[in-house]
C-alpha cells in the first residue's frame, strides 16, 4: 500500500469518526454512528499495518497483541453492569493515558524517529514528546484514582492536603524546569532523567488532582479525563506527524471539554473551582448557615405511596445516584409500566449531573427498558411540574434542592435544579436524613406537600410495586 | 402550664358532629395540650367515650364543668347564648360563628373577653387550605347531596343493559362548581350518571371535565369571578340567559343539585316553579343553598317536599348526616389551625395577628371585635419573591447554540490573544508543524460543532465511543513495532518493540471494549 493510499485511508477514517459522533445526536441514528466508528477504526488500523511504515516482520506480534487486548476488552464489555459504566470508562481512559506514555518513551528512545529533525524541528519534536508523555501520565494516574473512587475502592470524600494549590504550582514549575533540561540534553540517556522525573510528577499530580475532587463532582472529572485522553492522542499525533491521530485526538478532546463544561454549568460551578477541588471551600459558609432551620418532615409508607401514585394522572420520576447504588432501575421500570398500563402519564426528569457520569441515568433507565421518549431533560420537563400530581425523587438530593433558587446564601445558589416542589405532591426516597454531597440542608424535605419514604430504594420501591399490584 | 382544650357535646337539635376525634386528640396531646371531652360528645358520630379516653382525653360528665374549666373550647356549631353564659372569661373559642349573620352572638362573646376564631372566616389562600373547614364540609355536603338524590330517585343512576331490558343512565345537572358542586360531580359520575354542570366562572370548566362532567356554559360574555375565588352577583342580562339554559336543562335531566352561593348574600333564585313543573315526575332537586333561602323557589329549608311530582330536598344538615366523616375532617382542620397557633408545641396558644391566616380567622381578640378582617391581599398566585436568586444560566442545552454570545469586550480580548498566539507560532514553527497545527485547530472546531448536537441522553455512550475512538493512538504504537529501517546499531529494538506491543495490547482492550460496550448500551435505547 502506497503512502498516498495510506493518507487517503486516514482521511476516510477521520470522516467516519466525525460521522460517528454526529450519529449520537439522536438514539435512532446512534447505532449506525457506532458502526461508522468501528469501520473507521478498522480502516485506520488495517491501513497502518498494511502501509509502508510496518514491515511483515511485525505482523505476528501485532496480531498477537491485538488478539490479547481484544479478548480482554470484549469480555469486559460483556460482563460490565450498567451501574458500573463510569468505572469502566474511567479505567479505559487510564489505558489510553498509559499507551500515550509508552508510545512517547518508545519514540524518544528510537533514534530513527527523530533522525530527520534539525534545529527548531528537533526542539518542537521533543516538546511534542514531552507534552504527550505529560498529558498521558496525568490521564493515566488520574483515571486510576477516578476508577478507585467510582468503584468505592477509595473514599469518595475529597482529600484536601494543606497548601495543595502550592504543591500543584511547585509541581508545575518543576515540570517546566525539567522541560528545559530535557530539550537541551544532548544524548538520549541524559534526556531520560528529566523525562522520568517529569513523568513521576505528572503521575503524582494526576493522583492528587482527582483525590481532591469529591464524589458528586465525578461527572466533571470523568469527562475531563475523557478530554485529556483525547489531547494525549493529539499530542502523540504531533509527535508522529500523523494527521489522523491529531484529528481524532482533537475530536475526543473537544468532546470531553464540552461535556465538562455542560456538567459544570449544570452545577453552576466554575471549571477551575471543580479542578481545584473541594466543595464549599470557596463558597464560604458551611452547610446550613444560610439555610432554613430544620423543620419537621412527614414520612410516608410504601402503601400510601402506592395509593398516591394510583390516584395520580401525571407522575414525574427524578432518579439520582441513589437509584444506581441500590440497583433499583428495574423496579422503577416495573412501577412505570404498571402505572402506564393504567393510563398514568409517567415521565422521567434527568438532571445533567445526576449520577456519576454524564448521561448515567439515561443509560440505567435504557438498560431497564424504559423507552427513551419518556425520559426528559431538565429543561424540557421543568415547566411541567406544576401540572404534576406526584413527583418521585429516588436517591437524589442536591439536584432537587429549592435552596438553589430561593436562598442566595446557599453554597449551591444559582445551580439549575429540577423544581419538584412545584408538583402537587412530592415523595423523596432516601435512606436517612443525611444531607447530600454538597452538605447543604434541603428545604424540600420540610415542604408541606413533601413526604419522605425512608429506606433502601430498591426495597421500598419493591414494596410500592407490591402495594400497587394488590 | 399547658392549656386545656374542652370539647362539649353539640346541643343543636339534629347536630351529630363533634369537634374532635380520638386520632386528633392524640396529636393535640403531642402538641402539649390537655384535652377534655364531654361524655357522649361523639356518640352520634360513632366515637365512644372509651375511644377518647384511650387516646388520652379526660371525659367530663357535665357541660357546665367543661365550659368552666376549659382554656380553649372546640365546637362545631356557633355557641348558643346558654353556652356563652357558661363560658369562663378569657376563653378561646374555635368554631363556626358566621359573624355577619350573628351580630348579637359576637357582642355576647366580646363581653366575655373571649378570643374567637371563626372556622367560617378562614381566608381563601393556598396556605390556609389545610384548615379550610368550609371546604371540608362543602365536599361532604356535595357527596351527600348525590346520595340523598339517589335515595329519593326511583331509578338507577348508571345505565345498564340487562336481560330484563335496557336502563338509560340518569342525567344529573349541577349548578355551581365550587367545592360542593365538584364533589357532587365526582360522586354522581362515580355512580354512572351523565353529569352536566354550570358555573358563572368560566375557568372552572376544566375542573368539571376533569371529574367526568360536561360543562354547560351560559353564552353571555361576563366575567363571574369575585374576590377570593367565589362567585359574584351577575347582571340582569346574564341572569336571563342563565334562566334560559336552566329551563332547557330542567326539561331534560332527572336530578338537579344546586350549590350556588354568593358570600354574604341570600342564595340566588335559579330554579323557578315553572322549571320544576317542566321536570319529569319522579325527578329530584337537592338544594344545598336551602339554609340561605334556597336556589329553588319551592325549597322548604330543612324539609323534603314533593311539588309537581318532583322531590325537593332542602336539608340544611348534610355534613351532619355523614357525621363520622365530617367530624374527622373538621377535627383535622382544627388540628391544623392549632398547629399554626402553637408553633412552639408547648401547649399554649399564641394568636399571632401578624399572620394573615390567623388574622383573618380571628373575629374577636381578647374581647375586641376584629371582624371583618382587611380583605385578603390576593386571589390568585402570590407574586414571585423579589429576592429570587440570579437568573439561571442560559438554557442552550445540547441543541446547537452554545449559550448566549459573550460580550464584545471578552470576544475582542479572546481574538487578540488568539492572534498573538498564532503570530508566535507562525513566526517560529517550521512548515511541517504548521500543516499539522492547521489540521488540529480545524478538527477542534469540527468536534465542537458536532458535540453540541449530541443529545444529553446519549452522553454516556458519547464518552464510551470517544474513548474507543481515542484508541487511534494504537497507530503510534503500530508504526514502532517493525519500521522499514533495517537494523540500526544504536536502536534499542527490544525495548521499543516491548513498549509498543504493550501499548497495542492496552489500546486494543480499549478499542474493542469501548465499541462493544457502546453497542451494548445503544441497543438498550428504545422507544
Amino acid at each position: 500500500m502506497s503512502a498516498t493510499l495510506l493518507t487517503v485511508s486516514y482521511l476516510g477514517a477521520a470522516i467516519l469518526f466525525i460521522l460517528s459522533l454526529g450519529g449520537l445526536s439522536n438514539p435512532e441514528s446512534s447505532r449506525r454512528g457506532n458502526l461508522y466508528g468501528m469501520i473507521g477504526m478498522a480502516i485506520a488500523v488495517l491501513a497502518t499495518v498494511l502501509g509502508p511504515q510496518v514491515t511483515k516482520a511485525g505482523y505476528p506480534w501485532i496480531i498477537a497483541a491485538l488478539v490479547v487486548g481484544a479478548a480482554i476488552g470484549v469480555y469486559a464489555a460483556r460482563v460490565v453492569r450498567m451501574t458500573q459504566m463510569p468505572e469502566l470508562v474511567a479505567l479505559m481512559h487510564s489505558l489510553v493515558g498509559l499507551a500515550a506514555v509508552l508510545v512517547g518513551f518508545a519514540n524518544y528512545i528510537d533514534p530513527a524517529a527523530s533522525a530527520g529533525f534539525r534545529g527548531a524541528e528537533k526542539t518542537i519534536h521533543e516538546i511534542e514528546i514531552y507534552i504527550g508523555v505529560l498529558i498521558g501520565a496525568v490521564t493515566f494516574s488520574g483515571s486510576i484514582i477516578a476508577f478507585g473512587k467510582l468503584s468505592a475502592k477509595i473514599s469518595g470524600r475529597p482529600l484536601l492536603l494543606p497548601a495543595r494549590h502550592w504543591i500543584n504550582l511547585a509541581g508545575l514549575l518543576v515540570v517546566i524546569w525539567c522541560g528545559g533540561w530535557f530539550i537541551n540534553s544532548h544524548s538520549i540517556p541524559e534526556g531520560m532523567k528529566p523525562l522520568v522525573v517529569m513523568t513521576l510528577i505528572a503521575l503524582l499530580f494526576g493522583i492528587h488532582m482527582v483525590m481532591a475532587i469529591g464524589g458528586a463532582d465525578m461527572p466533571v472529572v470523568v469527562s475531563m479525563l475523557n478530554s485529556y485522553s483525547g489531547w494525549a492522542a493529539a499530542a502523540t499525533g504531533f509527535m508522529l506527524s500523523n494527521d489522523l491521530l491529531i484529528v481524532t485526538g482533537a475530536l475526543v478532546g473537544s468532546s470531553g471539554a464540552i461535556l465538562s463544561y455542560i456538567m459544570c454549568r449544570a452545577m453552576n460551578r466554575n471549571f477551575v473551582a471543580v479542578i481545584a477541588g473541594g466543595f464549599g471551600t470557596e463558597g464560604g459558609k458551611p452547610a446550613a448557615a444560610g439555610a432554613q432551620p430544620a423543620g419537621e418532615v412527614s414520612p410516608i409508607s410504601a402503601a400510601d405511596t402506592a395509593e398516591l401514585l394510583r390516584g395520580a394522572k401525571n407522575v414525574i420520576i427524578v432518579p439520582g445516584y441513589g437509584m444506581a447504588v441500590a440497583q433499583a432501575q428495574h423496579t422503577v421500570y416495573e412501577i412505570t409500566k404498571h402505572l402506564r398500563d393504567k393510563g398514568v402519564n409517567v415521565r422521567f426528569g434527568i438532571h445533567p449531573v445526576a449520577g456519576r457520569m454524564p448521561g448515567h441515568m439515561n443509560v440505567l433507565l435504557a438498560e431497564a427498558r424504559v423507552p427513551y421518549d419518556i425520559v426528559m431533560e431538565m429543561d424540557e420537563i421543568n415547566q411541567d411540574f406544576p401540572d404534576t400530581d406526584v413527583a418521585m425523587v429516588i436517591g437524589a438530593n442536591d439536584i432537587v434542592n429549592p435552596a438553589a433558587q430561593e436562598d442566595p446564601a446557599s453554597p449551591i445558589a444559582g445551580m439549575p435544579v429540577l423544581e419538584v416542589w412545584k408538583a402537587k405532591n412530592s415523595i423523596v426516597m432516601k435512606r436517612s436524613m443525611a444531607s447530600g454531597y454538597a452538605g447543604v440542608d434541603n428545604p424540600l424535605f420540610y415542604k408541606e406537600n413533601n413526604r419522605m419514604l425512608f429506606g433502601d430504594a430498591k426495597k421500598m420501591l419493591g414494596e410500592v410495586l407490591v402495594a400497587l399490584k394488590a | 402550664m399547658s392549656q386545656l382544650i374542652g370539647v362539649p357535646r353539640e346541643i343543636e337539635a339534629g347536630e351529630k358532629r363533634v369537634a374532635t376525634v380520638p386520632d386528633v386528640v392524640q396529636r393535640l396531646i403531642k402538641l402539649g395540650f390537655r384535652v377534655a371531652v364531654q361524655s357522649g360528645a361523639g356518640d352520634a358520630a360513632n366515637f365512644a367515650d372509651d375511644t377518647y379516653r384511650a387516646a388520652g382525653a379526660e371525659i367530663v360528665g357535665d357541660a357546665e364543668r367543661l365550659w368552666a374549666t376549659a382554656d380553649i373550647v372546640f365546637k362545631v356549631r356557633a355557641p348558643s347564648m346558654v353556652e356563652v353564659e357558661a363560658m369562663r372569661r378569657g376563653t378561646t373559642l374555635v368554631s363556626f360563628v358566621w359573624p355577619a349573620q350573628n351580630p348579637q352572638l359576637l357582642e355576647a362573646l366580646a363581653a366575655r373577653q373571649a378570643t374567637v376564631l371563626a372556622m367560617d372566616s378562614v381566608p381563601r389562600i393556598s396556605r390556609a387550605q389545610k384548615l379550610d373547614a368550609l371546604s371540608s364540609m362543602a365536599n361532604i355536603a356535595g357527596y351527600r347531596a348525590v346520595i340523598e338524590a339517589a335515595h329519593a330517585f326511583g331509578r338507577f343512576f348508571t345505565g345498564q343493559i340487562t336481560a330484563a331490558g335496557k336502563v338509560p343512565p340518569a342525567k344529573v345537572f349541577i349548578i355551581g362548581a365550587g367545592v360542593a358542586g365538584l364533589a357532587a360531580i365526582g360522586a354522581a359520575s362515580g355512580l354512572g350518571a351523565i353529569v352536566r354542570a354550570n358555573d358563572t366562572r368560566p375557568e372552572v370548566g376544566d375542573q368539571i371535565k376533569s371529574l367526568g362532567g360536561e360543562f354547560v356554559p351560559v353564552e353571555y360574555v361576563e366575567e363571574g369571578t369575585g374576590v377570593g375565588g367565589y362567585a359574584k352577583v351577575m347582571s340582569e342580562g346574564f341572569q336571563k340567559a342563565q334562566r334560559e339554559v336552566f329551563a332547557k336543562q330542567a326539561k331534560e335531566v332527572d336530578v338537579i343539585i344546586t350549590t350556588a352561593l354568593i358570600p354574604g348574600k341570600p342564595a340566588p333564585r335559579l330554579i323557578t316553579a315553572e322549571m320544576v313543573r317542566s321536570m319529569r315526575p319522579g325527578s329530584v332537586i337537592v338544594d344545598l343553598a336551602a339554609e340561605q333561602g334556597g336556589n329553588c323557589e319551592l325549597t322548604e329549608p330543612g324539609q323534603v317536599a314533593v311539588k309537581h311530582g318532583v322531590t325537593i330536598i332542602g336539608y340544611t344538615d348534610l355534613p351532619s348526616r355523614l357525621a363520622r366523616q365530617s367530624s374527622t375532617l373538621y377535627a383535622t382542620n382544627l388540628l391544623r389551625l392549632t398547629e399554626e397557633l402553637c408553633k412552639a408545641k408547648d401547649g399554649v396558644l399564641n394568636v399571632n395577628m401578624d399572620d394573615e391566616v390567623i388574622r383573618g380567622t380571628t373575629v374577636i381578640k381578647e374581647g375586641a371585635i376584629t371582624w371583618p378582617p382587611p380583605p385578603p391581599k390576593l386571589s390568585a398566585a402570590p407574586p414571585k419573591p423579589p429576592a429570587k436568586a440570579a437568573p439561571a444560566p442560559a438554557k442552550a442545552h445540547g441543541h446547537g447554540a452554545a449559550g448566549a454570545p459573550s460580550s464584545a469586550r471578552t470576544t475582542a480580548i479572546a481574538f487578540l490573544i488568539a492572534a498573538a498566539l498564532f503570530w508566535f507560532i507562525g513566526a517560529n514553527a517550521p512548515a511541517a508543524f504548521i500543516g499539522h497545527f492547521t489540521v488540529f485547530v480545524l478538527a477542534c472546531f469540527v468536534g465542537y460543532m458536532v458535540i453540541w448536537n449530541v443529545t444529553p441522553a446519549l452522553h454516556t455512550p458519547l464518552m464510551s465511543v470517544t474513548n474507543a475512538i481515542s484508541s487511534i493512538i494504537a497507530i503510534g504504537a503500530l508504526v514502532q513495532v517493525a519500521p522499514p529501517i533495517g537494523e540500526a546499531s544504536d536502536r534499542p529494538t527490544a525495548w521499543i518493540v516491548a513498549l509498543a506491543l504493550i501499548s497495542i495490547a492496552l489500546v486494543a482492550i480499549n478499542m474493542f471494549g469501548g465499541f462493544a460496550v457502546t453497542q451494548r448500551m445503544l441497543q438498550m435505547f428504545r422507544k
